[in-house]
C-alpha cells in the first residue's frame, strides 16, 4: 500500500470513475488505465506468477506488461489475460487477479516457490516421463491446474466483431513524437495518410515526459498536432488501434478496439480487424525499456523506470512514497528528477556506471558504480541491499536497463535486426518490408529531438516518392536530453534468484541450465525455458536473456543472435479473426430457385458443396426417413417423380473449335455428336485417373452445354479454363459457367412423357419417335417460357431433364406438380436419387473418388484410342492396367434380411481380413424398394468375371462380416428398355 | 500478397487460386515415342526453386484469367505478371 495520487499530470481535473477489483470497490479517474488506478489506490500486489505463484506487481505502463494480467468483466463477457496497463478505465469495470487459490495475498499454491529447486527449466520434460499413461490422465491436468493464466467463461462470446479494408498512400504506425512529426509534414502537403496508435491517448512518449516541444509542454504539443491532423480530410486517425502484422506487398493487419473502453458494446462491433493496403509505411513504434537481472528483482513495487515516470507525468500517480532508482543509463536519472519535482521522495539513485552524476537529485543518496544485489519484502518491496552492504529503504524501485527499439514489424518478412553497441540494442537490419521506413526510437534514435527530426525527414522522402511537394516547414524543436548508457545486464553473485522473464518465471539459473544441457541456440533456449513466450512475447526480457546466454557462451550478443519476431505484435482475439463468419455465417449456403417450394413441401435438406439440397420430402404419417425415401423410389418407378437437379454444374461452351476442345478434355469423342443429341462424357485427369463425368448436349455446330457433378462444378470449370488458356490458346472456344442461370428438374418415371406433354408448347413433338432417348432441344414451355429439354436418365426410368431460366424455377415446379396431379406426381430428394442410381448401377462420387480408372468403372472402352485427350497417355501406364484390375460390380447379401456397410473390404470366404487378402471395397449401399432387399456397389478384383461368386464383406470398424454374392451392377432394367420406351 | 493483373490492375491474392510451376504450360507431344516418360516428367517432376519462380495463378474470384507470375520464393517479390494464354501462344 504505497502508491498515491499527486495533483499533477494530464488527469489533474478528471472526474472520478468507480470500479471493482477482486470484489472490492475502488475509485480512479477518467483517463486512467486499470494499472494507474490500482497504483493510485496503493494496490501494489496484482497477481501471482505463472509457475511459482510468486507475488507480482505492475511492472510497466504499456503493452509489454509481463505481470499485471487480469480477468476483465464477468459471465460470458469475461476476458482473461488482459494487461492492466493498457485497459482503459470505465465506470463499473470489474477485474480479478489470476492464478491463485485463496485470496491474492495468501495463495496456497505459493508452495511451488519453496519447491523451485526441483521446478527448474525442463522440469516437466524430465520428471513426468513415466509411466506413460499417467501423462494424459494425471500429470497434465494437475500441472495445468497449478500453472497457468486466466480462465475462460466457457460460454459463447456475446459480442460481435467486424472486418474492414482500408487503402492509403502512407501508413504511419505509432502517433508518438516521430509519428506525429511525420504526419504533420506529410498531412500539410496533402498526402493521404492513415495514422494508427495503440493507445487511447495518442502521443506516445510525449505524454510521459516533462519536456518542451516548440516551447509548449510535450503533451500539449501532441494534443495540438492531433487536433490539426483531425481537421485534414485526407488523414484518417485510428486511436486504440494496434498494427500487429506486416505482410507482403504493403498489406498490414490492424486491430481497432472500438468498445473495450465502454461498459457495454451496445450492439456495435467490439473490435474491428483492418486489412490496410498502403504504398508506403513509416514505422514509428518507439522503444521498450528493459530490466536488469539481480537478486529477487521481481517483488511488487519493482518497476521499469520509464513506467514510474509515465505514471507520474501522465496519470499523476506516484507508485511509491519512497522511490529508489537503479539504472545503467541517463534515462533512469530523469525519472528521479521528475519525482523530485513532483514532491515525491527519492531515497537513492544507484548507477552501475562510475563517475559524475548526470543530473542533480536533491536529498537522494547517489551511489555511482554500485549495484543492487538483493531486495527485501514479502508482498511488496521495502528495502534493497547494495553490493557494499548498504541497505536502502524504498517501497518502489525504478529499474532501467536501457531501451530496445520496437523492431518487431521489420522482422515479419524474414528481416533480421542487427546489433548496435553504442545503444546496446537491436535495430532494424538491411532487409525490411518493401515500402517501409523506420523512424525515431524504433530505429534506435532514442532522443526526442532525433525522433522529431527523423519523422519530418521521412515524411519528406515519402512525399517525394509520391510526387508531392512539402509546404515550407521544419521539424519541431524539443528539449535536449542525453541518452548515455553502459551495457550492463546481470548483477553477478546474487543469492536470490535473478528473474529474466517474469511472465514465464525464467531466471538466470534456468538459462545457465539450458546452456549446460546443450540447448544453446537462441531458438532452443526459448523452447526449453519458455523465455519470451506467452502474452508479452518477451518484450521486456528477450534482450536480457540473450545477454545472459551470450556471457555464458563467451560470445557477443551479435553472435548469439535473436529469436525471430512473427505476427501478431500483441495478442489478437480469435474472435476478431473470425469477424462475422461465425455459426451459419462461417460458410454461406446456396439455395436453388425452388428452395422455398421444397421448404414448404416437407423437404429435409443436406449440404452438397455449398448447396442446400432436399434429401427427402416427409409426408404426413411418415416418422422415419426410410419411409419417405422408399415411397419416393416406388412412386417414381411406378408413375412419375420430380427431382431438383439445378445444382449440377452447367458450362456453356461455344466457338468454332468447341467440338475439338471437347475431344481434348473428354476421354470419349464429341466431334461426332449430332446436333440435338446428348452424350455421356468421361473426363480424366492428366495422370489418367477419372476426374468427373456428366452429359454434354449439342445445340448447334458451335454450341455445347456440359454438365458436371455438383461437387466438382468449380474445379472442372477451372480445369477447362486451364486447358483453354494454357494448353490450347489457339482454339476458338469460350466458356461460361451457367450453373446459376438455369433451374433444372429431372422428371422420371413411366408417366414422365404424359406429364411433360401438358407443359410443352405446341408444336414441339415429345413422342418417342420425335424426341428419342439422348435427344436435346431448345423449346418453350407453359405458354412461352424459354426452356431446354434433355432426354437423359440417371434413375433408369423414362426420364427427362427440363431447364428454365433460374427466375422461373419455382413457377415451373408448381406447374409440373399441377400437371402431374393425375399421375400422383411426387418430388423426390437426393436419397431416392441415390437409391435409384445404385439400383441402376451408375457410378457417382463414391466411385469417382480420384483413385479409380475408366477401366475400373467398366468404361475402359470409352477412352478413345483414335485421339489424344487429357489423361490419355498416362491412363496406359502398366500400373493402371494390371492383370487383376478392380472392377465395379453389384453385391447382395446371402441372407436376404442382412444390411450392408459401405467401406467394408472384400476377402475370400475363410480368409483373414488383412491387407494381403484384401480384394476391393464396397463403395455404395442402399436398401432397394425395387428388389425388396439390401444392395451394394463396389470394386473387386476381376469382378466382371466373378458374377455369382460368394465373398465376405468385412467391416472391421463396425465389427460386421457379411456374406455377399457378386452380381451385375445393373439391378433394375439391365437392358435399358424403360429409358428408351 | 498483391498481384498486378495485366488487365485489372492490383488485386488481392485472396481472389486467386494457385496451381504450381508454369512448366505445366509445356504439355508434351502425346504422339512422341517417349510420350509416357515425357508426361511423367511433365506432371510429377518439379524444381524446388529458391529464388525466381514462374508459376500459374487463376483469377477465380475475378475474370477467370490464368496468369503466369514470376515470383521470388525467398522474398515473395513479384517481378512479372503475364496472361498465360499469351505465354502459351508464344511457346507454340
Amino acid at each position: 500500500m504505497s502508491g498515491y495520487r499527486v495533483n499533477q499530470g494530464l488527469l489533474a481535473d478528471s472526474p472520478a470513475v468507480p470500479f471493482v477489483f477482486n470484489n472490492r470497490p475502488f475509485s480512479g479517474v477518467q483517463g486512467d488505465t486499470l494499472a494507474s488506478a490500482l497504483l493510485a489506490n496503493g494496490q501494489t500486489l496484482v497477481g501471482r506468477s505463472f509457475k511459482y505463484h510468486r507475488p507480482r506487481g505492475i511492472f510497466s505502463a504499456g503493452p509489454e506488461e509481463p505481470n499485471a494480467l487480469v480477468e476483465l468483466r464477468t459471465g460470458a463477457f469475461k476476458e482473461p489475460n488482459t494487461r492492466a496497463t493498457v485497459v482503459e478505465l470505465f465506470n463499473g469495470l470489474t477485474a480479478k487477479s489470476q492464478n491463485h487459490r485463496g485470496p491474492l495475498s495468501f495463495d496456497v499454491m505459493a508452495i511451488n516457490d519453496r519447491l523451485s529447486p526441483i521446478l527448474s527449466a525442463g522440469f516437466y520434460y524430465k520428471t513426468f516421463m513415466w509411466p506413460k499413461a499417467f501423462w494424459e490422465k494425471l500429470y497434465e491436468p494437475v500441472i495445468r491446474a497449478a500453472a497457468g493464466l486466466g480462465s475462460l467463461s466457457g460460454e459463447e462470446d456475446p459480442d460481435s466483431y467486424d472486418k474492414g479494408f482500408l487503402h492509403t498512400d502512407l501508413l504511419i504506425i505509432g502517433a508518438g513524437a516521430a509519428g506525429l512529426s511525420a504526419a504533420l509534414t506529410a498531412g500539410r502537403a496533402g498526402q493521404r495518410i492513415i495514422i494508427a496508435d495503440e493507445d487511447f491517448l495518442p502521443g506516445g512518449r510525449l505524454n510521459l515526459e516533462s519536456f518542451l516541444v516548440d516551447d509548449m509542454p510535450a503533451a500539449q504539443w501532441a494534443a495540438h498536432s492531433i487536433a490539426e491532423l483531425r481537421t485534414m480530410p485526407h488523414v484518417r486517425f485510428l486511436p486504440r488501434t494496434t498494427v500487429y502484422g506486416a505482410y507482403d506487398h504493403g498489406v498490414y493487419g490492424a486491430l481497432e478496439r472500438c468498445t473495450d473502453h465502454l461498459a457495454s458494446s451496445d450492439g456495435k462491433p467490439r473490435q474491428i480487424l483492418w486489412r490496410i493496403y498502403t504504398q508506403q509505411t513509416l514505422l514509428c513504434a518507439g522503444a521498450t525499456e528493459r530490466s536488469i537481472a539481480f537478486g529477487d528483482n521481481d517483488r511488487p513495487g519493482i518497476m521499469l523506470a520509464g513506467a514510474v515516470r509515465a505514471y507520474l507525468n501522465r496519470y499523476g500517480v506516484a507508485p511509491g512514497k519512497q522511490v529508489a532508482v537503479f539504472t545503467n543509463n541517463d534515462d533512469g536519472w530523469r525519472t528521479a528528477a521528475d519525482l523530485i519535482n513532483a514532491g515525491v521522495t527519492v531515497t537513492a539513485v544507484i548507477d552501475t556506471r562510475s563517475g559524475e552524476a548526470p543530473l542533480p537529485i536533491a536529498n537522494a543518496r547517489i551511489c555511482m558504480g554500485s549495484e543492487v544485489i538483493a531486495t527485501q519484502g514479502r508482498l511488496g518491496i521495502h528495502s534493497v541491499t547494495l553490493r557494499n552492504g548498504q541497505t536502502i529503504h524504498c517501497d518502489c524501485l525504478a529499474v532501467s536497463g536501457g531501451w530496445s527499439p520496437n523492431v518487431h514489424l521489420t522482422c515479419h518478412q524474414r528481416g533480421r535486426p542487427v546489433w548496435r553497441d553504442d545503444i546496446a540494442a537491436f535495430v532494424p537490419g538491411q532487409t525490411i518490408p518493401t515500402g517501409m521506413r523506420v523512424v525515431g526510437a524504433a530505429n534506435g534514435s532514442l532522443s526526442l529531438t532525433q525522433a522529431l527530426h527523423e519523422g519530418h525527414d521521412a515524411a519528406l522522402q515519402a512525399l517525394q516518392a509520391s510526387g508531392l511537394t512539402a509546404s515550407a516547414n521544419t521539424a519541431p524543436k524539443a528539449t535536449a536530453e542525453s541518452t548515455d548508457l553502459s551495457a550492463f545486464w546481470h548483477v553477478a553473485g546474487c543469492r536470490g534468484r535473478s528473474w529474466v522473464d517474469q511472465q514465464n518465471d525464467v531466471t538466470t539459473k534456468d538459462i545457465a541450465l539450458s546452456y549446460q544441457e546443450g540447448f544453446r541456440s537462441v531458438e532452443h533456449l526459448k523452447r526449453y525455458t519458455t523465455l519470451g513466450m506467452a502474452t508479452d512475447q518477451g518484450k521486456t526480457s528477450n534482450v536480457l536473456g540473450l545477454a545472459v546466454l551470450a556471457k555464458l557462451s563467451g560470445k557477443s550478443i551479435e553472435q548469439t543472435g535473436t529469436t525471430i519476431f512473427r505476427p501478431p505484435y500483441t495478442p489478437v482475439p480469435i474472435a476478431a479473426f473470425a469477424g462475422r463468419a461465425r455459426g451459419k455465417h462461417f460458410r454461406p449456403v446456396r439455395h436453388t430457385p425452388s428452395y422455398q417450394w421444397a421448404n414448404q413441401n416437407g423437404a429435409d435438406f443436406v449440404e452438397v458443396g455449398m448447396w442446400m439440397r432436399a434429401q427427402w420430402y416427409t409426408q404426413q404419417g411418415e416418422s422415419h426417413w426410410r419411409q419417405s425415401v422408399d415411397r419416393e423410389v416406388r412412386q417414381t418407378r411406378e408413375s412419375v417423380g420430380i427431382c431438383d437437379v439445378t445444382t449440377l454444374g452447367k458450362i456453356d461452351i461455344q466457338g468454332a473449335d468447341a467440338s475439338e476442345f471437347l475431344d481434348k478434355v473428354y476421354a470419349n469423342t464429341f466431334s461426332t455428336l449430332a446436333v440435338g443429341k446428348v452424350r455421356y462424357g468421361l473426363m480424366l485427369r492428366e495422370d489418367g485417373f477419372v476426374m468427373d463425368d456428366g452429359t454434354t448436349a449439342r445445340f448447334s455446330d458451335t454450341h455445347f452445354v456440359m454438365t458436371t457433378t455438383t461437387a466438382n462444378a468449380v474445379s472442372v470449370f477451372r480445369h477447362l479454363e486451364f486447358c483453354r488458356q494454357c494448353l490450347w490458346p489457339e482454339l476458338d472456344v469460350h466458356l461460361i459457367s451457367a450453373t446459376e442461370q438455369w433451374a433444372q428438374y429431372a422428371v422420371a418415371g413411366p408417366n414422365a412423357r404424359r406429364l411433360l406433354e401438358t407443359v410443352v408448347d405446341a408444336p414441339f413433338d415429345i413422342s418417342n419417335e420425335g424426341f428419342a432417348f439422348m435427344a436435346c432441344a431448345e423449346l418453350s414451355v407453359c405458354n412461352g417460357t424459354p426452356a431446354r429439354l434433355f432426354r437423359i436418365s440417371f434413375s433408369g426410368e423414362l426420364a427427362y431433364e427440363i431447364a428454365v431460366p433460374a427466375r422461373y424455377g419455382h413457377a415451373l415446379m408448381d406447374a409440373l406438380m399441377q400437371a402431374g396431379q393425375p399421375y400422383n406426381v411426387m418430388p423426390y430428394g437426393t436419397e431416392a436419387l441415390g437409391v435409384m442410381r445404385i439400383e441402376k448401377g451408375h457410378a457417382a462420387g463414391n466411385e469417382l473418388n480420384g483413385q479409380t480408372t475408366a477401366a475400373n468403372l467398366g468404361l475402359g472402352r470409352m477412352v478413345s484410342a483414335k485421339k489424344d485427350c487429357i489423361g490419355n497417355v498416362l491412363s496406359k501406364r502398366p500400373a493402371m492396367n494390371p492383370d487383376n484390375p478392380i472392377e465395379l460390380v453389384g453385391f447382395v447379401p446371402l441372407d436376404a434380411n442382412a444390411s450392408l456397410n459401405a467401406g467394408a473390404h472384400f476377402i475370400r470366404p475363410n480368409g483373414e481380413p488383412n491387407l494381403a487378402s484384401d480384394e476391393g471395397w464396397m463403395t455404395s449401399v442402399a436398401w432397394s424398394p425395387s428388389l425388396n432387399g439390401s444392395i451394394g456397389l463396389g470394386f473387386i478384383q476381376n469382378g466382371s468375371q466373378r458374377l455369382g461368386e460368394t465373398v465376405i464383406a468385412a467391416d472391421l470398424l463396425r465389427s460386421k462380416h457379411t456374406e455377399v454374392k457378386i452380381v451385375s451392377p445393373h439391378f433394375v432394367d439391365p437392358d435399358g428398355e424403360r429409358l428408351r420406351g | 500478397m498483391i498481384i498486378h493483373h495485366p488487365l485489372l490492375g492490383p488485386r488481392d491474392a485472396a481472389e486467386f487460386v494457385y496451381l504450381g510451376d508454369a512448366s505445366l504450360l509445356n504439355r508434351p507431344d502425346p504422339a512422341a515415342p517417349s510420350a509416357a516418360e515425357d508426361f511423367y516428367t511433365y506432371l510429377h517432376l518439379r524444381d524446388n526453386t529458391a529464388g525466381e519462380h514462374r508459376e500459374l495463378w487463376y483469377h477465380e474470384q475475378g475474370d477467370r484469367s490464368w496468369l503466369v507470375l514470376t515470383r521470388n520464393t525467398l522474398t515473395h517479390e513479384i517481378t512479372r505478371v503475364e496472361l498465360a494464354r499469351d505465354v502459351a501462344g508464344q511457346a507454340s
